[in-house]
């Protein structure tokens, strides 16, 4: 379904700043796949995902979901397929606008917008119902500005956007990283029943390897911006933090594993 | 008494200059609060409005159609300001600057407009005296009963463009452009296409400002190349002002456009006060831009030194469209 053939980007090229971020960057994702992403600091993640996501052009290689090559195109015309939650709470959502307002522009992804009313009496039955099922009090709250809520409720919500227009492929920015432990188990839980229920193709980043065994039904090692190691299936399940981390150690040519691999 | 009497007296001028300057500051409100950038186009599209409205008069066209002409080429001018922001990259203040200072030329040119063929220059000021033209507001009859006094239009103009401008920010379209200004990585996760948005907003409020100044070409009998020099920080003025003012009422998107006129007219009624105190015309800009620092400066001096244990205060410069539209 999403297919990254011989993804190249270099940022500021030929500066002594110049950083090779992705380099022969190839990846393969089946419909339903639920693919975990990590590895170290500068390793690739989020610019894979912001390669995805059109946030920049890529310098080489091509990018495509069920078949559609979207490499060039920008990133307004490529949320058409993709649902997308942030790192930064704060930048998921409008926060100058309603709870049900957010929601109406999440709805109305890769659609035209014309004259109609931004919000119909129908959609907020909807978007009620659909609150509930977060269980955090906002079906109360709709006519609230966003920026009123906290970093959890904002992630909660922007997965409620995010899945809401049923996108092609979810892309999960280390979306927990920013939440104090508890908020972010329950964002987390949130994540995997959202996904369980829609089946939608995911890929989580995350600096914590014990959720990137724990969810998913796949998982990929980034390091020097490629994919050093893709584990699947029964092999994934059983894996332990300690063969991760040998694995990566092999992998990438470090005897020891980087330090910053070692947050969990 | 005679002091207050003469006050009383120029009340009716000031709310004129209010609902006029009004509308002007409802353009402010959309670039500045709505898309939060600060657009300085308006310096220029205000006297370009004049100067096509008082052409197009002085040549005989209906006073509608002059207006109409006035909001077209005010939303070309915010198209070009667009234009500078978004293709060609350039940071919005100044874009909004380039456009206001080749607007300078352009409005000389079109006052100075004698007609195809002829020889034309250019010039500083056009006269559309209403013992001449059919004007739709002139302040001549600002204190005269009857159906030529300029307030019940200045109002329906005021309402009408209060109206148009709720229906449309509540459409799909419309708020699309308010997500743009409340957060632009969102709205383009969304699929909203920033730029078009970005442009469409510009576009909007600069006819809304080259309306404003058609109708204070007429009223006022003339138009002038400076007739618009300071107007950002006017209609900034009348924004900051409706919303400290008004602001703790009610928040409905139609009252916050209406606090915008409402203060533009405590401006101008406050300028009037000034005035008749004895303070020189020529010292007005100043007073003004002092006011308006003050009236920025204050929310952020709160957030940064009265509220401890609040989290980190927002950017000085970025704090237009946060929190409020």
């Amino acid at each position: 379904m999403l297919e990254l053939k011989h993804i190249y980007k270099t940022f500021n090229p030929g500066t002594v700043n110049a950083k090779v971020a992705l380099n022969d960057l190839n990846l393969t994702l089946r419909d339903g796949d639920f693919v975990t992403v990590i590895g170290g600091n500068g390793a690739g993640k989020s610019t894979m995902l912001n390669a995805v996501a059109g946030t920049f052009l890529v310098d080489s290689g091509t990018i495509s979901i069920d078949g559609k090559d979207i490499t060039r195109l920008p990133e307004h015309r490529r949320a058409a397929y993709l649902g997308r939650v942030f790192q930064d709470p704060m930048m998921g959502t409008a926060p100058t606008m309603q709870i049900e307002e957010n929601l109406a522009l999440a709805a109305r992804r890769g659609q035209r917008r014309g004259l109609k009313w931004g919000i119909t009496r129908l959609e907020r039955m909807d978007y009620r119902e659909l609150l509930k099922s977060l269980d955090l009090g906002l079906e109360d709250r709709m006519t609230s500005k966003v920026g009123l809520l906290s970093g959890g409720q904002r992630q909660a919500l922007t997965l409620l956007m995010a899945a809401l227009k049923r996108p092609k492929l979810l892309l999960l920015d280390e979306h927990t990283a920013a939440l104090d432990p508890k908020t972010a188990a329950k964002v987390l839980e949130l994540s995997d029943q959202i996904v369980a229920e829609t089946g939608l193709t995911t890929m989580m980043v995350t600096h914590n390897m014990k959720d990137a065994i724990a969810h998913g039904n796949r998982l990929i090692m980034m390091d020097a911006g490629r994919v050093v190691l893709d584990i699947a299936g029964e092999e994934k399940k059983k894996l332990t933090v300690p063969q991760l981390l040998e694995l990566f150690g092999k992998a990438s040519g470090n005897d020891e594993a980087d330090d910053k691999m070692l947050l969990s | 008494m005679d002091f207050l009497l003469t006050l009383f007296r120029s009340m009716p001028g000031a709310l004129g200059q209010g609902l006029i300057w009004g509308i002007m500051a409802i353009g402010v409100y959309i670039t500045y609060k709505i898309l939060d950038v600060a657009d300085l186009t308006v310096d220029g599209s205000l006297a370009t409005g004049g100067a096509v409205c008082a052409l197009l008069t002085v040549n005989g066209a209906s006073p509608a159609v002059s207006l109409l002409a006035a909001i077209a080429a005010g939303m070309l001018a915010g198209l070009v300001t667009g234009f500078f922001h978004t293709f060609c990259g350039i940071p919005a203040i100044l874009s909004g600057i380039l456009t206001q200072l080749a607007l300078y030329s352009i409005n000389l040119r079109i006052m100075g407009w004698e007609g195809w063929g002829a020889d034309n220059g250019t010039k500083a000021t056009l006269a559309v005296s209403v013992d001449k033209h059919n004007l739709l507001v002139s302040s001549r009859y600002i204190r005269e009963m009857g159906p030529e006094n300029p307030l019940p239009v200045l109002a329906v103009f005021v309402v009408v463009a209060i109206a148009l401008l709720y229906w449309f920010f509540g459409t799909e379209l419309g708020s699309s452009i308010r997500a743009t200004g409340s957060n632009r990585n969102m709205s383009r996760a969304q699929g909203i296409n920033t730029n078009f948005t970005t442009v469409l907003g510009l576009v909007l409020s600069n006819g809304l400002v080259a309306l404003s100044g058609g109708l204070l070409a007429q009223y006022q009998g003339s138009a002038t190349v400076d007739m618009g020099r300071g107007a950002i920080v006017i209609g900034l003025a009348a924004v900051i002002i409706g919303e400290v003012i008004f602001g703790r009422f009610f928040h409905n998107f139609a009252l916050k456009l209406l606090y915008a006129v409402f203060g533009a007219i405590i401006y101008y009624i406050v300028l009037q006060v000034v005035l008749r105190l004895g303070l020189d015309t020529n010292d007005l800009k100043l007073l003004t831009a002092l006011v308006v620092a003050v009236f920025l400066a204050v929310p952020y001096w709160k957030g940064k030194y009265f509220r401890p244990g609040a989290k980190s205060s927002k950017e000085p410069a970025q704090t237009g469209g946060t929190g409020h539209a």
